[in-house]
């Protein structure tokens, strides 16, 4: 028989998590089955949502080539932002790295602080870069790059851009976790090998932050995937995206189980991408983390 | 260590540009005296500061942000102590899932969210109130919150708590007197980081905020998806410097980058 003490201890752990998990169960469980449920709904123009069970919101959403191009470009907007998440990401956290202290500790700032200024914000900033005779154009034709202004605002390019200036910082913040376990003696010991630098990293710094890379691509992929404010604002009406056009069908159409069969769409696709890759990126690097 | 070379540097510059100019071109546009989006090259005018305070619907929703996002972190602040103390603490059947679940709305797309709330919201008749919408906020920041108590708690000294007890302390005395004050850098790096994120929401809010429940977020998004003027350019500029205070507030306390990795 467990003594009373053993069964405290026992019980202690609910009892702490218990005001968290009933408000946890009853609002966030509750609204996501009863969003299951609403997706599986008829709908009809005139009458709205009707009371039969169908899967055709889904066999639309598959099918209806109107569905599948927004699910596409949502795929390969994210795609794209990770790799120049990547590109640009990577090298600067290097650079921070190799600074003094002091400077380093500011430009961290600098980098990390956007975080935690609002999307609507950064969004609204790009809109009047990105305008015809915003200061971007201005400054491509003063560089002679062209002639006449280019149209950014309610362009894929335009979204692109406004979407890696919100991500980047995730990307940095990932790696910059992960070249504070590094320990620089292996670069050195690189170099006085007698590897040239361009070997040194491509050979032992690279895969080193390989999993940081990679777990910072996860999080901007999933996170761009289901971005709206920028998509919205910059895309405009035209360019839909998975989180706009989820949007629209709820509050504009008004046709909620189309809606809530696409939002399910994207949070499916997102867990499978995000535990899919985790999985894949554990399994690689398991040395890496355990070491 | 190496050294950055010129290349470097002028990548380096390049990038630092490329993250502030959009919160610069804010700052410098919301002093114009025009009445449309320029330079101020004339002069600088605090016209559209003032402006502000005359628009009412940015104002109220300034003021209901504000409420909300106190209430709310507070909120999530004692939901998460204890459920933090408690994966920490404890090991027990079903601790990790318990994780994973109070983690699941960083992985849960914000606009699912908002589409669940908004169909919870119709069919229980809750929406225009401004608890349950509160209620969500919660739900949305408890990660963040939790996050921040479970790194404060993973290292921490046990011994102090022990020592407490041994002499005579009740648990309620040692949790006040010693847990409490040990964990609090957490806590307030985690409160903070919960206001801004719930301060801030707009995917999930635009769902089901109505307008007697209207957020500014919200209130600014419906602004500038009509018409971009100089207001909201003012109103902006006010927000990227209350959160540039906010920030460094943070990094005072606890430090930025501890509070966004999340590790203590």
């Amino acid at each position: 028989m467990p003594s009373p003490s053993a069964a405290r201890a026992r019980r202690m752990p609910w009892l702490l998590s218990a005001p968290a998990l009933a408000v946890f169960v009853s609002l966030l469980l509750t609204p996501l089955v009863l969003t299951g449920v609403l997706s599986l709904y008829a709908f009809d123009g005139q009458r709205g949502i009707l009371d039969t069970y169908t899967l055709a919101n889904y066999i639309e959403v598959f099918t209806d080539t109107y569905y599948l191009e927004i699910f596409v470009r949502t795929a390969g907007m994210a795609a794209v932002v990770t790799l120049l998440c990547v590109i640009i990401g990577v090298p600067e956290t290097l650079i921070l790295s190799r600074m003094r202290g002091r400077w380093r500790g500011i430009f961290l700032l600098i980098i990390l602080a956007p975080l935690l200024i609002s999307v609507v914000v950064r969004t609204l900033g790009w809109s009047i870069l990105l305008g015809t005779n915003g200061l971007v154009n201005q400054i491509m034709m003063f560089l002679g790059i062209t002639d006449e202004p280019v149209r950014m605002m309610f362009t894929l390019t335009g979204v692109i851009v406004a979407l890696v200036h919100v991500m980047v910082p995730f990307m940095v913040l990932s790696v910059w976790a992960t070249i504070q376990k590094l320990d620089p003696q292996v670069e050195q010991a690189g170099l006085s090998l007698g590897a040239p630098p361009r070997t040194t990293f491509f050979r032992v710094i690279l895969p080193q932050l390989l999993p940081g890379i990679l777990s910072g691509s996860i999080i901007v992929f999933a996170l761009t995937a289901s971005a709206f404010a920028t998509p919205a604002l910059i895309g405009g009406r035209r360019l839909k995206v998975a989180a706009t056009a989820a949007y629209d069908e709820f509050l504009s159409t008004l046709n909620w189980p189309l809606g809530a069969t696409i939002a399910l769409v994207l949070l499916v696709a997102n867990i499978i991408v995000i535990v899919g890759c985790n999985r894949w990126v554990e399994r690689r690097f398991r040395s890496v983390f355990e070491g | 260590m190496q050294r950055n070379g010129p290349l470097a540097l002028i990548f380096h510059t390049l990038f630092i540009t490329f993250i502030l100019a959009p919160l610069v071109i804010i700052i410098v546009v919301s002093f114009t005296d025009k009445g449309y989006i320029s330079m101020p090259t004339d002069g600088l005018s605090l016209r559209w500061y003032k402006a502000i305070l005359d628009a009412r619907e940015l104002m109220s929703a300034f003021w209901f942000s504000l409420k909300l996002g106190l209430v709310a972190s507070c909120t999530a602040m004692v939901l998460a102590i204890p459920a933090a103390l408690a994966v920490t603490r404890y090991r027990f059947r079903g601790r990790e899932a318990m994780i994973a679940f109070f983690m699941s709305p960083l992985m849960i797309p914000q606009v699912v969210l908002g589409a669940a709330f908004l169909r919870f919201f119709n069919i229980a008749g809750l929406s225009g109130s401004f608890f349950w919408l509160m209620t969500t906020h919660v739900i949305l920041i408890v990660p963040y919150a939790m996050r921040m108590v479970i790194a404060a708690a993973t290292g921490m000294n046990r011994e102090i708590e022990n020592a407490g007890l041994s002499l005579g302390a009740s648990p309620w005395t040692v949790f006040y007197r010693i847990t409490l004050p040990l964990l609090m850098a957490g806590i307030v790096g985690g409160w903070m980081l919960s206001f801004i994120q719930s301060f801030d929401e707009l995917t999930m809010t635009i769902f089901v905020a109505t307008p007697g429940t209207m957020t500014l977020p919200v209130a600014m998004y419906n602004h500038i998806a009509h018409t971009i003027d100089p207001l909201v350019t003012s109103v902006s500029a006010v927000l990227i410097f209350g959160t540039m205070l906010l920030t460094l507030l943070i990094e005072r306390v606890v430090g930025l980058e501890k509070v966004l990795i999340g590790r203590g």
